[in-house]
C-alpha cells in the first residue's frame, strides 16, 4: 500500500485535477483510504484508474457498509490495486441515508424517479450515487449486491435489480436496522415437564 | 414352526423325486416349506423398494459434500453396496430426496415443486442440521427446518454429518420402508407422546398424550407471555 | 401453443429459452442459468443466483468475534480453512496481534491441504461432467486421505473451526506429520495418474482445448482471479504478490497458462495441486518448535491447565467466553488466495464485542461474471464444460 505520506501525495495531486473530491484521507493499520465526495466519487477513481503515475485499474472489490448510529451512515468502499506496484488503495464515499418521501435532498431524486427502485417500508427514498460500470466492468454484479442489501440506488447500472435474495423480498437486509430475523425456538414435551 | 434338518443326500433324493412327479402328500409339503418363503406381496414389495432406492441427485450446500451426492457414493462409503447407487437426475425417476444443505427462502419452492414431481412412493431425507431445523443459521434468509413445507421422513443431525452418519440414517430409512420403523427407543425411554409429525401428512394428528402436551406448552407460554408483556407469536 | 411457450420461442431467430437449474445434474451447487439456445448454440446467458443465500454476513453481526468463524467457514464449504484465514487474519490485523511463527506455519500447512483438497473436488466433478466418471472416484480417494488429516488434526473432517484469532486452536498431534508426509509423496504420483488418464485423452482434449477462452485483459476487466487468470497469462496470485502467512519462505511455482481456454485452467489447477504438495513438504520440514497461538490473554483462551491455578487466567477465560474480546474501532479488508481466486474479507469494528460489519468479497460471485463470456456463441456441451472449468462454488456465491 501507499504509505501515509504517499498517501498524502496522492491526495494533493487529485486536488490538483479535482478540486474538492477528496474530503479526508485515513491511514490506518498501513491501509490507505481515501475519503471522497459521493457526487465525485466517478471522477478520482478515473483518475486513480488512468493517471499515469498511479494506474489502480483492477478494483478487487465494491461493497457497502453502515455506521448507523453515526452519520452519514452508508459508505460504499471500492477496493483498487495497481498489480504491476502491487499496492492497494481504498476509496470510500459516505453517503447519507435519504429522507422519507417528500424530501428535496439532491442524493433523493434520482433514486426515487428511476423506475425500478424501490421505496423502503417507511416509503422512504433511497440514497444513490453513481455506478462506476463503465469504468470497471466488475461492478455490475457486486453494485446489484449492494443494492440488494442496502437499498443504495447505482444510478447509470445496467441492471439494477435483486440478485441474492428473492425478486419480490421487502427490506434491506443487511442495513443495521433491519431484524437479524429467525424463530424462537419452542420446545413442546420438555416445556411441559419442567415447567 | 419346526422344520427338522436332513441330511444333504435325503435333500437330494427328494429333488430328484420332485422332479420324476413323485413327491406327494406330506413329502410333497415338507419340501414346499424348506424351500419356499412365503410372505405377502406388500411386504415383498417393500422389500425391493428399500433395497433399491434411487437418491435424486440433489446437493443444496456442504451436507452435499459429504452426503449423497458426493462422499458416501464413493469408494470408501460406498451407497452401492445398499442398492443405491443409481442416482436419477429427474425427479420423475426418483425415489428419495436428500436435503443435504440449508433452505433458503429463494429454494424452498424450487424444492417443493421436486418434491411434487417426484412419484409415489417417496422419501425424504432432511440430511444435515440446517434442513433438519435450520441449523446454526436463525436468520432472515433460511427456513428453520425443511419439514415446514414438506413430510420429513428421517433426520440425520451433524454439521455436515459423516457420511457414515448418512448411510446409518439411510439404513434406518429401509428398515423403515420395510416396515420396522423404529428401533424401540420410544418404549426404552417411556418416550411416548414426543412424535411430532408433519403437518397434512398421513399421521399428522398428534397422538392424545402429544395433543395435550402441545395445549400446555401453548397456554404456558401465552401465559408467561402475558406476564411480561412481550408481543404474541401468533 | 400455451402462452409461455410462445414467450419463450423466438420465430424469427428460432431463439428458445431455456431454464438450466436450479437442480441440474451438471451445475455445481444450485446455480440456475437463463439460456437463449439457438438451435445447440448459447446466444445469451443468464446467471440466477441467489439460491443458497443464508444471510451469513447478517448473521455475523449478532455474534461474538470467535463465534463468527464458523459462521464464516461454510461460505465456500468446499475450501474451509480459507474463509477462517480471511477472518483471523482480519481481525488479527485490526488487533495488531502478531501469531507465532509455529502457527503461521501451520496455518500455511492446512492451507494448502485444503487447496488440494478442493481442487481435488473439483476435477472430480468436472471430469464427471465431461464424461469421465472413474475420476470421480479416483480423486475422492485422496480427497478422502485429506479428510483423514484433518480429522486426525481437528477432529472434524469439515468445517473444522481449527484457526483462531492468534493462532491455531490445538498443536497437531503425533503420528500426523508421518501421515502428512506420506500423503505429499503420495501426491504427485497420483497427479501423474489422473494426468496420464486425460492430459491426452483425444476426448478430453477435443472437448476442453479452444472452448470457453477469454481474453487477459477482458478478465482483469471484469475483476477474475485465481487459476482462471494465471490460465490467460496473468501471473497474478496473491501468495506471491502479498506477503503474508509462511509463504514468503516458501520455495513455489505459480503455474502459468497461455490461451486461458478451458484445457489451460484445467492444467493450471492440476499443476497447483503438485506445487501446493511441494509447500506442504517444506511446512513439514521447516515447522518451527514453539506456541501454536499468541500468548496474549486479552484475545487468546488460556490453556485449561492454567485455570485452577491463576486467577488472572480464570477472568480472562470468563470474559472471553462470555462477553469475547473487543475489538477497538476501525476497519481492514484483508485478502488471500483461495483456489477459487481472491478471497476478501471486510470487518468493520466498533469497539464492542461483536463485529459491525463482516463482508466477503467471494471469488466465485466475481468470476461467475466472466461466465457469460466464455460461454455465449458455443455449444450446450461446451458451456457445461466451461462451467466446471470456472468451478463456482455456490454457496461463496451466494453466502
Amino acid at each position: 500500500m501507499p504509505d501515509a505520506p504517499g498517501l498524502e501525495l496522492i491526495r494533493g495531486e487529485i486536488e490538483r485535477d479535482c478540486p474538492g473530491a477528496v474530503l479526508a484521507t485515513s491511514y490506518d493499520r498501513s491501509q490507505a483510504a481515501l475519503v471522497v465526495d459521493p457526487a465525485r466519487v466517478l471522477e478520482v477513481l478515473s483518475w486513480l484508474k488512468d493517471q499515469p503515475g498511479q494506474r489502480y485499474d483492477f478494483l478487487s472489490s465494491l461493497h457497502a457498509a453502515d455506521y448507523l448510529p453515526n452519520a452519514p451512515r452508508f459508505a460504499v468502499h471500492y477496493e483498487l490495486i495497481n498489480r504491476d506496484r502491487v499496492e492497494r488503495v481504498r476509496v470510500k464515499a459516505m453517503l447519507e441515508d435519504a429522507p422519507p418521501a417528500g424530501g428535496d435532498d439532491r442524493e433523493d431524486s434520482p433514486g426515487r424517479e428511476s423506475p425500478r427502485s424501490e421505496t423502503g417500508p417507511a416509503g422512504q427514498g433511497l440514497p444513490s450515487i453513481d455506478s462506476c460500470v463503465e469504468l470497471f466492468p466488475t461492478a455490475e454484479a457486486q453494485e446489484r449486491e449492494v443494492f440488494d442489501f442496502f437499498g443504495i440506488v447505482f444510478r447509470g447500472h445496467p441492471n439494477l435489480t435483486r440478485i441474492l435474495l428473492p425478486d419480490d423480498y421487502v427490506g434491506w437486509p443487511q442495513r443495521r436496522d433491519f431484524p437479524i430475523g429467525g424463530e424462537p425456538v419452542t420446545f413442546t414435551y420438555s416445556e411441559q415437564r419442567y415447567d | 414352526m419346526e422344520v427338522e434338518r436332513r441330511s444333504l443326500r435325503e435333500k437330494q433324493l427328494a429333488a430328484r423325486d420332485l422332479l420324476r412327479g413323485d413327491l406327494e402328500g406330506e413329502d410333497l409339503e415338507r419340501y414346499v416349506e424348506e424351500r419356499v418363503l412365503t410372505t405377502t406381496f406388500e411386504k415383498m414389495l417393500n422389500v425391493a423398494r428399500a433395497n433399491s432406492i434411487f437418491p435424486l441427485t440433489f446437493g443444496l450446500a456442504c451436507c452435499a459434500i459429504e452426503g449423497i451426492p458426493m462422499a458416501a457414493v464413493t469408494a470408501r462409503y460406498d451407497i452401492a453396496r445398499f442398492g443405491a447407487e443409481a442416482g436419477r437426475a429427474s425427479p420423475r425417476q426418483a425415489d428419495l430426496m436428500v436435503l443435504s444443505g440449508r433452505v433458503s427462502i429463494k429454494m424452498a419452492p424450487v424444492i417443493r415443486r421436486l418434491y411434487d414431481q417426484m412419484l409415489e412412493p417417496k422419501w425424504v431425507m432432511a440430511m444435515g442440521a440446517c434442513s433438519s431445523s435450520g441449523g446454526m443459521f436463525a436468520n432472515y434468509a433460511v427456513l428453520q427446518g425443511a419439514d415446514k413445507f414438506l413430510p420429513v421422513d428421517i433426520y440425520v443431525p451433524g454439521c455436515p454429518p459423516r457420511p457414515e452418519a448418512v448411510l446409518y440414517g439411510f439404513t434406518k430409512l429401509q428398515r423403515q420402508i420395510i416396515g420396522n420403523p423404529d428401533q424401540g427407543w420410544r418404549q426404552r425411554y417411556d418416550a411416548h407422546g414426543t412424535e411430532e409429525w408433519a403437518r397434512g401428512g398421513p399421521r399428522s394428528e398428534p397422538s392424545p398424550e402429544a395433543a395435550k402436551a402441545y395445549e400446555q406448552a401453548r397456554e404456558s407460554a401465552e401465559r408467561l407471555r402475558e406476564e411480561t408483556g412481550e408481543p404474541s407469536l401468533a | 401453443m400455451t402462452e409461455i411457450a410462445e414467450q419463450a420461442v423466438d420465430r424469427d431467430r428460432e431463439i428458445m429459452t431455456v431454464n438450466v437449474g436450479p437442480h441440474h445434474p451438471a451445475t455445481h451447487g444450485v446455480l440456475r442459468l437463463v439460456v437463449d439456445l439457438e438451435g445447440e448454440m448459447v446466444r445469451e446467458l443468464t446467471p440466477v443466483i441467489g439460491y443458497v443465500h443464508t444471510g451469513i454476513e447478517k448473521s455475523c453481526e449478532d455474534k461474538s468475534y470467535w463465534k463468527v468463524i464458523p459462521f464464516v467457514e461454510r461460505m465456500d464449504y468446499v475450501s474451509y480453512f480459507f474463509q477462517m484465514e480471511a477472518f483471523c487474519g482480519a481481525v488479527e490485523r485490526l488487533i495488531d496481534l502478531e501469531i507465532p511463527p509455529r502457527a503461521r506455519y501451520l496455518r500455511t500447512l492446512f492451507l494448502e491441504l485444503n487447496r488440494i483438497h478442493s481442487h481435488l473436488v473439483w476435477l472430480g466433478t468436472t471430469a464427471l461432467d465431461l464424461g469421465a466418471i472413474s475420476m470421480l472416484w479416483y480423486c475422492f480417494r485422496e480427497r478422502d486421505k485429506i479428510l483423514d488429516l484433518f480429522e486426525m488434526a481437528t477432529g472434524q473432517r469439515m468445517h473444522t473451526r481449527y484457526f483462531q484469532v492468534g493462532g491455531v486452536i490445538e498443536d497437531i498431534p503425533l503420528g500426523f506429520e508421518q501421515k502428512c508426509r506420506a500423503f505429499a509423496e503420495e501426491m504427485p504420483i497420483r497427479v501423474g495418474q489422473y494426468q496420464a488418464l486425460l492430459d491426452r485423452n483425444e476426448v478430453f482434449l477435443s472437448r476442453t482445448k479452444g472452448v470457453g477462452a477469454v481474453s487477459r485483459e477482458r478478465l482483469l476487466e471484469l475483476g477474475v482471479t485465481g487459476p482462471l487468470l494465471r490460465a490467460a497469462g496473468e501471473p497474478w496470485d496473491l501468495r506471491k504478490a502479498f506477503d503474508y502467512l509462511a509463504y514468503p519462505e516458501l520455495d513455489f511455482k505459480i503455474p502459468v497458462g497461455t490461451v486461458g481456454d478451458n484445457y489451460d485452467r484445467y492444467r493450471v489447477r492440476v499443476a497447483e495441486m503438485v506445487e501446493s504438495a511441494r509447500i506442504v513438504e517444506q511446512c513439514l520440514d521447516a515447522l518451527p518448535e514453539g506456541p501454536f497461538i499468541a500468548d496474549d490473554r486479552k484475545y487468546v483462551l488460556p490453556p485449561r491447565s492454567e485455570l485452577s491455578t491463576s486467577m488472572e487466567s480464570l477472568i480472562h477465560h470468563f470474559k472471553l467466553v462470555t462477553e469475547g474480546y473487543r475489538v477497538g474501532p476501525g476497519e481492514v479488508y484483508y485478502s488471500i488466495e483461495s483456489p477459487r481466486g481472491e478471497l476478501g474479507c471486510f470487518v468493520v469494528a466498533d469497539g464492542s464485542a461483536k463485529p459491525s460489519r463482516v463482508h466477503f468479497r467471494d471469488p466465485s460471485f466475481v468470476n461467475l461474471q466472466a461466465f457469460r463470456d466464455m460461454a455465449v456463441d458455443t455449444y450446450v456441451a461446451d458451456m457445461i464444460a466451461s462451467l466446471g472449468m470456472l468451478d463456482p462454488i455456490l454457496g461463496g456465491v451466494d453466502r
